[in-house]
């Protein structure tokens, strides 16, 4: 169930350039269940700025009632939010949106990764741990200076990493990784910008795959029409990424 | 007790609180949060003849104290609005504002006539003010003839009560309220939103796809309560005042400027709970400052 609640900081980090791991405590929490899922926050109790920010959740941990999110603080919304401190009290709604199924995997699993499309690829590989699917991890960053939570990846399955620059890992995309393992798995799950996303459906078109998509959005709860994409599945309606994903299955949405 | 109902044309509210259009889809979606017979009204999203898939992406962009949108009317159509929309929303004890949009005036006439026979459907809202699509909407609402006819058009086909919605887009929104007024409208909702821009400031292009879309939001209240004082001072018509209220306090003044009702936009997107909780705060408030009726305040501001 959607809940909207005061959350309390618990924990928050920098744990790469510019990227910060916050986690928030409260019923909320409770409510999670899929990997994949957002949360709309407000990053100030003003109106300045107006609108809530779609942030991703990383990982939940239920006995406690709390959760983490990763996000990079780029603009003045995630800036604001990368100052929160222990015991600052966050306005949060969610969670939102359909997450990846891990239900449709059955031994092995890709999930791959670019930027900070990777955070909910990790609740993801916990999850599909938990129920003994093996998951192997290929996680695309900008430099070396932008990885995080390689070595919490390594402890749930194989991780590649590449970095754009070759400071770290292989040089170039996670496409170039991919090229280079074998395609015995049977489900992919990713999440990563539109490019990334298109590229790795185009490399395994034989394979059930899952994407989770970013678009600007409004509400975040399907109400305003904002996020939408057109569809494989109707020439005459859009899909909202906010209600409708934003996890979709591959070959749904036209980008 | 403090009595929060509201008497309009057609409408018989238990509270002055609505949904603006375009801001609640058809209700599908705060129904999961709260329970929609809690509310004076909803107004549902704008409805055209045809489906309407509505503008490219990006349709938003944040602005300060408020948002551009244009989502260019996105609807399902007259048809699947009838068949489905309104009948799954007859389970609330809420009546409906009917929010009609079109190209042509056989389109606002079309829609007005089939939709007014729904029978959660209270009153019409005109939309003759959307500034996001480049056929219609706007083009209807900055001329006082066109609007005037327009309204006439609607009034003859229409078996409930037709609000005009007004642009605040024009150089004198009095005389466009004072020609629906002629046309025979029944009251004016208002303000629509206000044509803006914002720019990537690094490539120099505008944000929004449809290059430029409509500003709502707390930073358009002063413009929206600006116009309803004036359109109430000139007109008879009972006024939905609308145009960044986000609590209690900016109903109060909205009636106070002349608004017998008041419809909220933007402040749904970040409070979903918004309209009920400015619902539960109302009669404190209007203690507080002395009144025991919604419609005591009703343009007190010019009685002063």
């Amino acid at each position: 169930m959607i809940k909207q609640e005061r959350m309390q900081v618990i924990k928050q980090q920098e744990i790469a350039k510019h990227i910060f791991e916050l986690t928030l405590q409260g019923e909320l929490a409770n409510e999670m269940a899929e990997p994949g899922q957002f949360v709309h926050i407000r990053v100030a109790d003003s109106f300045e700025p107006l609108l809530r920010r779609p942030i991703s959740v990383a990982s939940i941990d239920l006995e406690a009632s709390q959760f983490t999110m990763i996000y990079r603080a780029e603009g003045r919304g995630t800036g604001l939010l990368a100052e929160k401190k222990p015991g600052d009290m966050l306005d949060v709604l969610g969670p939102l949106g359909h997450g990846f199924p891990v239900e449709e995997a059955q031994k092995k699993a890709y999930l791959i990764g670019g930027g900070i499309g990777v955070p909910p690829l990790y609740e993801l590989a916990k999850q599909l741990n938990a129920r003994s699917i093996e998951t192997v991890h290929i996680l695309g960053f900008e430099s070396k200076q932008a990885v995080f939570y390689e070595d919490k990846f390594r402890e749930l399955g194989d991780t590649h990493i590449a970095t754009v620059d070759g400071s770290h890992g292989t040089q170039g995309f996670v496409t170039h990784i991919l090229n280079e393992l074998p395609s015995d798995f049977d489900t992919y799950y990713s999440c990563g910008p539109t490019a990334m996303l298109e590229a790795v459906q185009w490399a395994y078109p034989q394979k059930k795959g899952f994407l989770s998509y970013e678009q600007r959005m409004g509400c975040g709860i399907g109400a305003c029409f904002a996020c939408v994409c057109r569809t494989t599945k109707s020439e005459t309606d859009y899909i909202k990424v906010c209600s409708d994903g934003p996890v979709f299955p591959a070959g749904v949405v036209i980008s | 007790m403090t009595d929060l109902t509201v008497k309009l044309p057609g409408l018989n509210l238990k509270n002055p609180i609505m949904p603006a259009s375009g801001c609640f889809g058809f209700g599908k979606e705060y129904a999961q949060l709260y329970d929609l017979s809690q509310l004076g009204a909803i107004m549902i999203k704008a409805t055209t003849v045809e489906t309407r898939l509505g503008n490219p992406t990006p349709r938003v962009a944040e602005t300060a104290s408020g948002m551009l949108n244009a989502i260019g009317l996105q609807n399902p159509g007259l048809e699947k609005v009838s068949g489905q929309e309104l009948p799954w929303l007859e389970q609330y004890d809420v009546p409906i504002i009917a929010n009609v949009a079109g190209t042509t005036t056989e389109d606002y006439v079309e829609v007005a006539k089939a939709i007014s026979q729904a029978p959660n459907v209270h009153a019409l809202e005109i939309n003759i003010s959307c500034p996001n699509v480049k056929l219609g909407g706007i083009t209807f609402g900055t001329d006082p003839d066109v609007a005037r006819e327009l309204t006439r058009a609607v009034k003859e086909v229409s078996s409930v009560p037709v609000y005009i919605k007004l642009s605040p887009n024009v150089t004198d929104i009095v005389s466009i309220a004072k020609a629906v007024e002629a046309g025979g409208a029944d009251g004016i909702t208002m303000i629509n939103t206000l044509l803006g821009m914002r720019m990537d400031t690094k490539t120099g292009r505008p944000i929004i796809a449809n290059i430029t879309g409509g500003l709502s939001g707390p930073a358009i209240k002063p413009v929206a309560l600006r116009m309803v004082y004036e359109v109430s001072k000139h007109t008879k018509l009972p006024i939905i005042g609308m145009g960044g209220i986000t609590n209690v306090d900016d109903v109060i003044d909205f009636l106070s400027a002349g608004a017998s009702a008041v419809a909220v936009g933007t402040a749904n997107f970040v409070n979903p709970f918004v309209c009920p909780e400015i619902i539960g705060q109302l009669p404190e408030r209007l203690h507080e400052l002395g009144f025991d009726s919604v419609e005591q305040l009703v343009g007190r501001s010019h009685r002063l």
